[in-house]
């Protein structure tokens, strides 16, 4: 600890022991607490308490104060934990007879202070750092603690109750390691006392007919199974594992999730040869119900090993819900083993049927796991890519009501499922993660077809819709090409002929998240198939790229960003609105130019001003013709525009444009890998001075050290990249020394040194090449960018810092030195 | 077990403030059965139901001595049989081919024109009216309008069936409902027509037409529009009421208005007697728009809830119709097109125009003209504006800002939204395209809605847009094809639909619920949609067209007020706690369905029998009363005592209403039933007399 602290600490203890005292924040307890435990992991926390005795007396004041809050109690207990975490120090408080005071029944545990949370909550975490050792044990043992935190398990507060079942992990774990470990038999009759009362405990929970009590036994062995991994915790499992069982044999289940959570936990960690295992989650599989039976199902599955007729089983589990609305859907008998092994049983309509809430979850929660399991490489195989096809068009068509159930339990899904948006956009997630697989030809027409009624249906509701056009995409996308031909097939096209009026109409939408999801939509579509003829064709010869462009001037900002990316694409591609004036064909084009300017220049909201600088800097990279036609006008344009805006995201893509025109001028940076062996590549001196006259006539420099001050961090650092690369590609410039000494340098690192102290109100004028080597020479770069890479709060985060503030904000320190930020 | 089973006691019930000296915790029953009186029980409520249309209902209801007509709503879809009424000459209409029965006979052809395969009617649109010959009409003795809608066949009714009674409706029912007729009359009145076909409504002639028309029904039945002198008429028989006001109707019967938010002034109707209770729902929202939202809480504890005037279009969602119109619209008009919305003077419009006050803008629509034209546009207009206080909250604080409640009357300052009575005079100079125009009438069958489907019909830049629920968009366009312009569907109804209705029920839980056998099942296209019809317990009781239905609930109580002089002279005993009872000799007193118990007259005074006799002496002396019993009599401790008394070899038997205890030494035989003991000796009166005091220990005395 630094001597400047030591000096403060006295005060700051007097003033947290002092009741009448306003103690600073709970955060600034935090802030102390991390930074006693970073001194005391830096060094001797005995040392700590003998160089500082305010420390210790502290601890002994709290115990004798009345009327201290408990905030600082809290505090107290958890300082003190982590002083006894050392063994050294745990004796030297023992002494002193300090820590039963604070953790025995002598301590807060008995008094008025323990109905707070907070001090229950200091109290377990107290313990928490410092049962680290066998003294610490012993001391646990002593003063009766694990009946204590036996009973904290069931706190009202759910923070006091989890810390205090992580805690009885941690002792457990703390017993059962060391040396004996591997000799210990699962009879645990030579497992420690302490040991043994906890597992002891824990079977007596598990006994329990008191469901809560259920629920805390099972949480305490899931965090034991997951975070303890040694040899002890497989002995733990064959001693518990009966009990465990024996919940099954309940009617319900009692605690169904947690036991879930438990069995998940032991089966990732236990070996593949554990048949009992295997056996008990077959068993828990058949006795859950299907709603309960789901997230246990997806675990299995999700298990790297596992034997495959327990997969079969969970995977039998999600899909029963499908099977059973594909079996009451069905205009006829379907053909047997439609989904095999999960014929449609009484038991999943019966649930099916209750109520509307049962039968959405049930099938929301089908829908999203199998949804997840679909891109796994462990997923079941064979995959049954097209009952799933049809089973999520089948319940599309039932939320919609366009599919018409002949049987009694279609007739009711219907009833319950139509119009329910969550189950819709359940079913459309799935559907889109169904595009990475195959299909009959059929079945993908019919999903194609449910799609388009979810576009063209007025009833879909914006989020719907929103997730009909991402499914949309996804197939689109995953449709298979012409052979012999980088062209749509001719199921798209049509497709496309259908959907495009859909799209027309959609940008007309009075509501604004309609219209945005169309737009990324299109965005996306032009993206990926804006050189194929067929898309070329059906959206040229829609209005659609017309009605995109008007929606330039949407009033909803959303809407106006996602415009300026879909025109911006449009026009990437060429398919942009046809020229107003047929014998001027760039006419059209410069005006998009010119509007996307325009809005960069005049947007009162940040989206569109954003959306056009990367639509810009796209343009750049990619050569658009409007561009290249004259870059440097262009970027001159932008760059000014850029300079100006409020926003700092545009100001710092105003930067990333930049790099991009440097990098066509001077060449592509080097590579990306910082632990590539590559020496930097200069750029020849004609080269460099060719590019150094340009960049200087678009004033990309005064821009770039102009952000290089700004007072948002991220821009200052990209400034500072984008220099630290013009300056390695400059470097073997030689005129540097001649320019460096000129009056014309000279002035500008002084209008640079008044921008850095916050006046940039001066312009930097015009710079010579050579004064600009010279510059990015004489400027401390490496510095300034470990400067920025540091926190801007890093003064302000010192150890001594905090203590002067807290001492500050109680009035101790004679004048507020404190910084104000 | 009481003597008198039909004598209620029930304190809770008992309403009698007048009873001043009686003790209040001994509050008694003055409720009586209506049998003690000797009158004879039967149904209450009967039920008439003269529409089949369930949102344009006509019902009759026969509650309490007093006959009420619920709504009399005029179903147009008659008119869709005829050909449309054109403003200006049209030669396509008037060169339409006559049309000729299969074997080439074309006596017809005068009355019937074919148009792309449909053959319609060739005169003045003709109406099919409600019911007239199931109940006499002139019985009526009131008539409950909901809405505007609900009120278009008054005229039919209070001026040609003899209705001398009253019609009840709210002001804004009463004055847009004018204006609806008006626009109606205007309509058809401007375009008059000399022919008048009637020979294809005869019988053997309609059977062989084609459809539709051949399954027309009660086309005899149909009849012209009404005109301007009948509609004052019939509006001059209203009498205006405000929400939650209480009507009483000869004393028998309350009927109050309740907030129905489905339109302005619209309303629902509570029918209540002392202790029966009718709730009409007829066209009600739960939607936020313009008009008070509905009053659902006044509707709980209905014994009977009759539900008409639902969605017509369930499936469809207003606020999704409402993005399709304005997609729709903006999509039609961006490219160049007309806009045409065949729509009501009144009513959805409102909130249309407010939609549309919001959009035009942000769609860069504000340069496109709106053109409202209605004979009664101007007045429509106005009217919303003015009534306050039946517009929903938002709207009426508007009103203290101040400022108009709807935000059409900026459109109207800024120029953006323009209003005509017709396409005649102003208009046609104003006229300027691309335009949007409101106008009726929805049927398109005549207003000058069918000048513009001509206008505009053979342009695929165009676009129609029905937002109207009330006729089948196809049939409405069938005389117009081959069309080009565009034609879609966006049906905006905001009345209640079956989910809500689903909780609304559950909300108020009336005992039965009445409604159209239309609501019981699910639509006859999607037999499927379960979800589409009323789903309650017990299961709705359903009606249909010419129909009677007995209401289900039973005439129980009637309310006497027991005047104070005889309530001071009873002395009410407690017979178990919290309930006492007294017996009662009166005089009931009837007049306008009150009834009052009155201290009977004292006996005559031997006057020595100069005087003139009076009309109440003709009241039967009261008979000393003999104390009144009750009690069970427990056999077997009887049969001890009557051991006890000396009597011996007593046998008992189990008969199917009690016992029978014979006494076979003294040959006499005793009947125990619930309610009647009788000793059956043989010419033994001191036996007799000695039994009988021995079961009358056995009982309780007052």
């Amino acid at each position: 600890m630094d001597p400047e602290c030591s000096r403060l600490l006295p005060a700051l203890c007097a003033v947290l022991a002092d009741p009448r005292q306003p103690v600073a924040d709970d955060t600034c307890l935090e802030k102390l607490l991390d930074w006693f435990t970073a001194v005391t992991e830096a060094g001797s926390s005995l040392l700590l308490l003998q160089e500082n005795p305010c420390l210790v007396e502290l601890l002994f004041h709290v115990l004798k104060s009345q009327d201290l809050s408990s905030r600082i109690l809290s505090f107290s207990l958890r300082l003190a934990g982590i002083f006894a975490a050392q063994e050294d120090c745990f004796q030297y408080l023992q002494q002193g007879e300090l820590l039963p005071m604070l953790f025995g029944e002598v301590g807060p545990l008995g008094g008025a202070a323990w109905t707070a949370p907070a001090v229950r909550s200091g109290w377990i975490q107290g313990l928490r750092t410092l049962a680290q050792h066998p003294s610490a044990l012993h001391f646990l043992a002593a003063c009766g603690a694990v009946d204590t935190i036996f009973s904290l398990q069931g706190d009202p507060s759910l923070f006091v109750a989890s810390a205090a079942g992580q805690l009885l992990v941690h002792i457990l774990d703390l017993v059962m390691r060391g040396p004996a470990e591997g000799r210990r038999s699962p009879q645990a009759c030579d497992w420690p006392a302490c040991a043994q009362k906890i597992v002891g405990h824990i079977e007596d929970s598990l006994c329990s007919t008191d469901i809560p009590q259920v629920t805390q036994a099972l949480s305490v062995l899931t965090t034991a199974f997951g975070h303890c991994h040694g040899l002890w915790t497989q002995g733990l499992w064959v001693r518990l594992s009966p009990l465990v069982a024996r919940l099954l044999e309940k009617d319900p289940v009692p605690a169904s999730h947690s036991l879930v959570d438990l069995l998940l936990s032991v089966a990732r960690s236990a070996p593949s040869s554990d048949r009992d295992l295997w056996e008990t989650l077959a068993q828990t599989l058949s006795h859950l119900s299907p709603t309960q039976a789901g997230p246990l199902a997806l675990g299995i599955l999700k298990l790297q090993d596992c034997p495959q007729v327990l997969r079969t089983q969970a995977f039998g589990i999600l899909l029963q819900p499908l099977a059973c609305v594909l079996e009451a859907a069905a205009q006829a008998p379907g053909p047997p083993g439609l989904l095999e092994g999960a014929a449609a049983d009484s038991m999943m309509v019966d649930t099916l049927l209750s109520s509307k809430s049962a039968c959405v979850g049930l099938l929301c929660c089908a829908l999203a796991h199998l949804g997840l399991l679909q891109p796994l490489p462990q997923r079941p195989s064979p995959w049954p890519q097209a009952p799933l096809l049809g089973a999520a068009v089948t319940i599309l068509r039932l939320c919609s009501g366009s599919a018409a159930p002949t049987s009694d339990v279609g007739g009711r899904l219907c009833a319950i499922l139509v119009g329910c948006g969550r189950v819709q956009r359940a079913a459309l997630d799935f559907l889109g993660a169904l595009s990475q697989g195959t299909g009959p030809q059929e079945l993908v027409t019919q999903v194609f077809s449910v799609l388009l009624e979810y576009l063209v249906s007025p009833e879909s509701s914006s989020m719907v819709l929103k997730k009909a056009f991402q499914a949309t995409l996804r197939w689109l996308l995953s449709s298979p090409k012409t052979p012999g031909c980088c062209d749509l097939d001719p199921h798209t096209q049509l497709f496309l002929r259908e959907l495009l009026p859909v799209l027309q109409k959609r940008l007309c939408s009075p509501c604004w998240e309609v219209r945005d999801s169309v737009l990324e939509f299109l965005t996306q579509m032009t993206r990926h198939c804006g050189g194929q003829a067929g898309f070329r064709q059906a959206l040229l010869a829609s209005e659609v790229p017309e009605l995109t462009k008007q929606l330039l001037r949407d009033p909803e900002s959303y809407v106006r960003a996602s415009a300026v990316t879909a025109t911006g694409q449009l026009s990437s591609w060429g398919l942009c609105a046809t020229p107003a004036i047929p014998e001027c064909p760039g006419a059209q084009q410069e005006s998009l130019l010119v509007e996307l300017l325009h809005i960069l220049s005049t947007d009162s909201e940040g989206f569109p001003r954003r959306a056009v600088m990367q639509v810009f800097t796209e343009w750049l990279r990619d050569g658009h013709a409007d561009v290249a036609e004259d870059a440097e006008r262009f970027v001159a344009g932008v760059l000014q525009a850029a300079s100006r805006d409020l926003d700092w995201e545009v100001r710092a893509q105003g930067l990333e444009l930049a790099l991009v025109f440097l990098e066509q001028l001077l060449g592509q940076r080097g590579s990306h890998c910082p632990y590539a062996v590559a020496l930097p590549e200069t750029a020849p001196p004609g080269v460099l001075d060719q590019a150094l006259q340009v960049l200087c006539r678009v004033q990309l420099f005064e821009f770039a050290f102009r952000a290089l001050f700004d007072c948002d961090r991220p821009v200052a650092q990209k400034s500072c990249d984008l220099l630290l690369f013009l300056r390695a590609k400059a470097a073997p410039c030689g005129s540097s020394q001649e320019a460096g000494d000129s009056p014309n340098v000279a002035s500008v690192e002084a209008t640079l040194q008044r921008w850095q102290a916050g006046e940039q109100g001066q312009p930097l004028g015009y710079l010579e090449p050579g004064a600009v080597v010279a510059l990015l020479r004489s400027i401390d770069l490496e510095g300034l960018r470990d400067t920025l890479a540091e926190s801007s709060d890093h003064v302000e985060k010192s150890p001594q810092s905090l203590l002067q503030d807290m001492l500050a904000a109680v009035g101790v320190l004679g004048e507020n030195e404190a910084d104000c930020y | 077990m009481s003597r008198y089973p039909d004598l209620c006691l029930n304190p809770k019930e008992c309403v009698c403030q007048e009873m001043g000296t009686v003790d209040p915790s001994i509050f008694w029953a003055l409720l009586f059965k209506g049998a003690f009186y000797g009158m004879k029980k039967r149904e209450v409520g009967e039920k008439y139901c003269l529409s089949g249309h369930p949102t344009l209902p006509c019902n009759v209801l026969k509650f309490k001595s007093t006959t009420i007509m619920l709504d009399c709503g005029l179903d147009m879809n008659s008119t869709l049989n005829f050909l449309p009424l054109p403003l200006v000459q049209s030669p396509r209409l008037s060169n339409l081919p006559g049309w000729s029965l299969k074997d080439g006979n074309a006596f017809l052809d005068k009355e019937l024109k074919e148009c792309s395969g449909h053959v319609f009617v060739d005169s003045v649109p003709e109406f099919c009216l409600p019911e007239t010959e199931l109940i006499d009409l002139s019985t009526v003795d009131v008539i409950l309008i909901s809405n505007y809608h609900c009120m278009m066949a008054l005229p039919y009714i209070t001026e040609h069936t003899g209705f001398t009674g009253t019609v009840y409706a709210t002001e804004p029912s009463v004055q847009i409902g004018r204006l609806l007729m008006e626009e109606l009359v205007n309509f058809i009145e401007r375009v008059p027509k000399a022919q008048s076909a009637s020979l294809w409504k005869n019988k053997d002639i309609q059977r062989l037409l084609p459809s539709p028309l051949k399954d027309a029904v009660e086309v005899s039945t149909w009849r012209r529009c009404y005109t301007m002198q009948e509609v004052n008429s019939a509006l001059s028989k209203i009498q205006l009421v405000g929400y939650s006001q209480k009507i009483e109707l000869f004393g028998a019967v309350q009927v109050t208005p309740l907030s129905s938010g489905y339109a302005l002034g619209s309303s629902n109707w509570i029918i209540q007697s002392h202790y029966e209770k009718v709730s009409y729902v007829s066209g009600s929202s739960l939607l936020t728009t313009h008009p008070q939202p509905m009053d659902q809480a006044s509707l709980k504890n209905s014994d009977v809830l009759i539900l008409t005037g639902l969605t017509q279009i369930p499936t469809a969602n207003p606020d999704s119709m409402v993005g399709e119109f304005c997609s729709n619209l903006a999509l039609t008009v961006r490219n160049g097109g007309n806009v045409l919305v065949p729509c009501y003077p009144s009513g959805v419009i409102y909130d249309l125009l407010e939609c549309l006050y919001q959009y035009i803008d942000s769609a860069g629509l504000s340069s496109i003209p709106f053109y409202f034209i209605s004979p009664v546009a101007n007045s429509s207009l106005e009217f919303s504006q003015i009534f306050a206080e039946w517009l929903c909250h938002n709207k009426q604080t508007k009103v203290y800002l101040p400022e108009p409640p709807f935000p059409h009357a900026e459109l109207i300052q800024t120029n953006k939204l323009k209003h005509y009575p017709s396409i005649h005079g102003d208009f046609s100079n104003d006229f300027r395209q691309p335009c949007v125009v409101f106008t009726g009438h929805p049927s398109l069958r005549f207003g000058d809605v069918v000048h513009f489907m001509e206008l505009w019909g053979k342009s695929s830049l165009n676009t129609v847009i029905f937002t109207e629920p009330d006729f089948s968009y196809l049939e409405a366009l069938a005389p117009y094809q081959p069309l080009a312009m565009k034609c879609i569907y966006c049906p905006i109804d905001t009345r209640l639909n079956f989910i809500q209705v689903s909780k609304l029920l559950k909300e108020v839980q009336p005992l039965h619920v009445v409604c159209p056998e239309q609501y019981t099942q699910p639509p006859p296209a999607q037999s499927h949609r379960i979800d589409l019809m009323i789903d309650c317990q017990p299961p709705a009781m359903s009606y249909r067209r010419a129909e009677v239905l007995a209401l289900p609930f039973k005439r129980r109580y009637e309310k006497i007020e027991i005047m104070p002089e005889l309530a001071d002279s009873l002395v009410p005993m407690e017979i178990k706690p919290g309930v006492s009872l007294a017996t009662v000799s009166a005089v009931l007193h009837t007049k306008d369905n009150k009834h009052i118990l009155q201290p009977p007259p004292r006996p005559a005074q031997p006057t020595g029998g100069k005087k003139r006799k009076r009309a109440s002496d003709d009241i039967p002396d009261c008979k000393v009363l003999k104390p009144l019993l009750s009690g069970s009599i427990p056999v077997e401790q009887f049969v001890q005592t009557l051991e006890k008394h000396g009597f011996s070899d007593i046998k008992v038997e189990d008969t199917a209403k009690g016992h029978i205890v014979l006494l076979q030494e003294a040959e006499t035989l005793i009947q125990i039933e619930e309610d009647s003991t009788h000793i059956i000796c043989d010419n033994d009166e001191m036996l007799r007399v000695r039994l009988r005091d021995l079961v009358l220990k056995f009982l309780q005395k007052f």
